[in-house]
């Protein structure tokens, strides 16, 4: 039997990308572009229903709209808050719907035509004005007009996705990944995009092999061809040949019965060969997936990303809907703990101010924008200490870089406790709060910060990428986000021996922690939890359950003083090879 | 039917946030309710419309109310007119 490096040395039909999700699957494509919004100009059948689909284009717009100013609101200045205003006015102004309505019933041309096309005709007035600012309102309008526009072609999007479809896309944004994986998609491929993009991170835990990366594969595929997606190694096969399609069915035969192996670690703990206990988590984006955290086997959750919320929810949740959330997630979990990060959300997403942020990720995001944003804050705050009746929730802080971040978000939840008090309302009363830590500052400064709260959670993402100055997102530098790069090591044993000193848990909860080549290495620094996607959460246990804690203690010490990251990827392929330790990816 | 000139008092001119509140006020009343300007004619209950016209301070207006409840519709928004849509 040929190996997968033969098979692809063969292939020239292969397109190369970053192993994204695991898995492999064979199915037909469908192209989903929107870098150029391309409007649909084709006849109508159903005017009844193509004007239904108005309607709701129109209430999910408004809807989006509704949450964005929600957010927004405490930090927009008049102006800005005018147009917003203004924005949800439009979708109601009896004048335009009236003419785009009687358009679709004369011409019987697509709503998302008629749509532009009168909204243009107001926007052309605007340009041909002699006043500056109002050549400017054509702007504004442009984001109401594109935004109504979107959600009747999303409409048409999903009515045409079927079952065994893969998605091939230049770009996915949280929210696209989430909408096409509720139609049952079987696999994601996108141009643009690295291993910590959203749309990995949600792929891999809805369990749906992806290649992310490929730069330009939207030009190589048409609509309907058949493709092979390699989330184990990156790699995807357009129009297989027949040899190669034999070759990947016998290989997923055999990937479902190692999967089937896998079942038997899920009730025995990650116990490593001498005796010391790593307590692995689960990363939760989505609420759905708390089966599937259940089924794995995990010491609890994690890491459960609440900015996932907004994005399945168009609005904004209350406080009631939330408690809801929490409440849910915290009783299937029990005994096992719930770890609730605040909302990590960025200015950009939200356009809080006038001028949109030069450096969104070294800009108003995670416990900046929340404490710019009191009133989100203290909502989310009440609902999580609410929903704490089970005394099995903690919360955890995104993004704190100095000591006054966590005093004063403490001082909200102290007066957020106070409140619940007057009001009578039962909580957790030892409601443990923690940090991540992300930005090298925090790193830097653990010492000091641990004495402030009850756990640390190392996110390995937002680490390496702010520690080695480089855009994970950007495929053109992302060869410069190293997990294994002595820097991000050395950074890695001065956060867990500093917090050690205070006695503070620390967990791990990025990306490297699921990295089966990492594993080993995060044990022998010391880390005692990790927490990660479920579907992984076997693979590591495996890993684990053959380590020895001593070899792999003297593996990290020799790690930590190498060089480069090439070194340090030597020395732990060598220490699975000594040790005899098989990988997924050589077993498959 | 009335037909009213009204002027633009205030120094920012009929921005965003008064094209709104006219809207809105309009929106109360039965009657139709026009303003035209630079010759065009636009509808005073769609905001869009209203926010083509350019009216920097200084500028006239021509208002037109047509229905039953046209006075007391007149009286509501020249009288927002006259007050520099409350700002400086």
């Amino acid at each position: 039997m040929k190996t997968f490096k033969q098979v692809y040395n063969d292939a020239d039909n292969k397109v190369h990308g970053i192993a994204a999700a695991p898995g492999i699957v064979i199915g037909k494509v469908y192209l989903f572009t929107k870098e150029k919004l391309e409007i649909n100009d084709s006849e109508v059948t159903n005017v009844e229903e193509a004007k239904s689909d108005l309607e709701e284009a129109l209430k999910q717009s408004k809807k989006e709209l509704t949450k964005v100013f929600s957010i927004a609101r405490e930090k927009m200045d008049a102006t800005r808050s005018a147009i917003f205003e203004a924005q949800l006015m439009i979708l109601d102004d009896p004048v335009l719907l009236k003419s785009i309505e009687e358009r679709i019933e004369k011409e019987k041309r697509q709503p998302e035509y008629v749509v532009f096309d009168e909204i243009t005709k107001y926007q052309d007035i605007m340009k041909h004005s002699r006043e500056a600012y109002i050549n400017e309102r054509a702007h504004d309008i442009d984001d109401i007009k594109n935004r109504i526009i979107r959600n009747l072609q999303k409409k048409r999007w999903q009515s045409r996705i079927t079952k065994d479809t893969i998605v091939v896309s230049d770009m996915l944004t949280p929210a696209d990944t989430l909408l096409l994986s509720r139609s049952n998609v079987k696999g994601f491929v996108t141009d643009h995009g690295g291993l910590t993009s959203h749309a990995a991170i949600i792929s891999r835990s809805l369990n749906i092999p992806a290649v992310v990366g490929t730069h330009d594969i939207t030009k190589h595929i048409k609509e309907n061809d058949t493709i092979i997606v390699d989330g184990f190694h990156g790699y995807v096969l357009i129009n297989p040949t027949k040899e190669q399609k034999e070759f990947f069915t016998s290989k997923f035969e055999h990937l479902v019965e190692l999967q089937k192996g896998l079942e038997e670690f899920k009730d025995k703990p990650a116990l490593t060969k001498d005796g010391r206990e790593i307590l692995l988590y689960a990363n939760v984006d989505v609420s759905g997936e708390i089966d599937v955290v259940v089924t794995s086997g995990a010491n609890g959750i994690g890491l459960y990303r609440t900015e996932q919320i907004l994005e399945e929810l168009s609005e904004f949740p209350t406080e009631d809907e939330q408690v809801k959330i929490y409440s849910n997630l915290s009783s299937r979990i029990y005994p096992n703990i719930l770890t609730i990060r605040a909302f990590d959300i960025g200015g950009d997403k939200f356009r809080l101010s006038e001028s949109t942020e030069a450096n969104p990720f070294l800009g108003l995001r995670g416990i900046r924008l929340l404490l710019e944003n009191p009133s989100l804050f203290r909502t989310q705050i009440r609902a999580v200490l609410k929903a704490s009746q089970n005394r099995n929730i903690r919360f955890m802080l995104p993004m704190v870089s100095t000591i006054m971040e966590i005093k004063k978000a403490k001082a909200i939840i102290h007066e957020c406790e106070e409140e619940l008090k007057k009001e009578n309302c039962s909580f957790d009363r030892h409601f443990k709060m923690g940090i991540m830590v992300e930005v090298p500052a925090a790193a830097v400064m653990t010492k000091e910060f641990s004495k402030e709260v009850d756990f640390l959670s190392i996110g390995t993402n937002d680490l390496i990428q702010y520690l080695m100055a480089v855009d994970r997102g950007n495929d053109l530098v992302s060869d410069l986000y190293q997990e294994f790069s002595p820097a991000v090591l050395r950074t890695i044993y001065h956060i867990l021996t500093a917090a050690k000193e205070s006695k503070k848990e620390v967990s791990f909860c990025g990306e490297m922690a699921a990295d089966t080549l990492a594993i080993p290495l995060l044990v022998g620094l010391g880390a005692t939890s990790l927490s990660m996607s479920p579907a992984t959460i076997p693979y590591a246990k495996r890993i684990i359950r053959y380590l020895n804690y001593e070899h792999a203690k003297q593996l990290a010490q020799d790690c930590l003083n190498c060089t480069n990251e090439v070194e340090v990827i030597r020395l732990i392929e060598k220490f699975f090879k000594d040790h005899s330790i098989t990988r997924t990816r050589q077993i498959i | 039917m009335i037909e009213k000139t009204v002027k633009i008092i205030n120094k920012a001119g009929l921005h965003t946030r008064p094209a709104a509140t006219i809207v809105k006020l309009a929106s109360k009343y039965k009657c139709e309710f026009y303003i035209a300007k630079d010759g065009l004619n636009i509808n005073g209950k769609s905001i869009i419309g209203v926010m083509t016209l350019a009216a920097e301070m200084g500028s006239e207006l021509i208002l037109t109310f047509d229905g039953e409840d046209e006075q007391l519709a007149c009286n509501e928004i020249t009288d927002f007119f006259g007050r520099g849509f409350d700002e400086p």
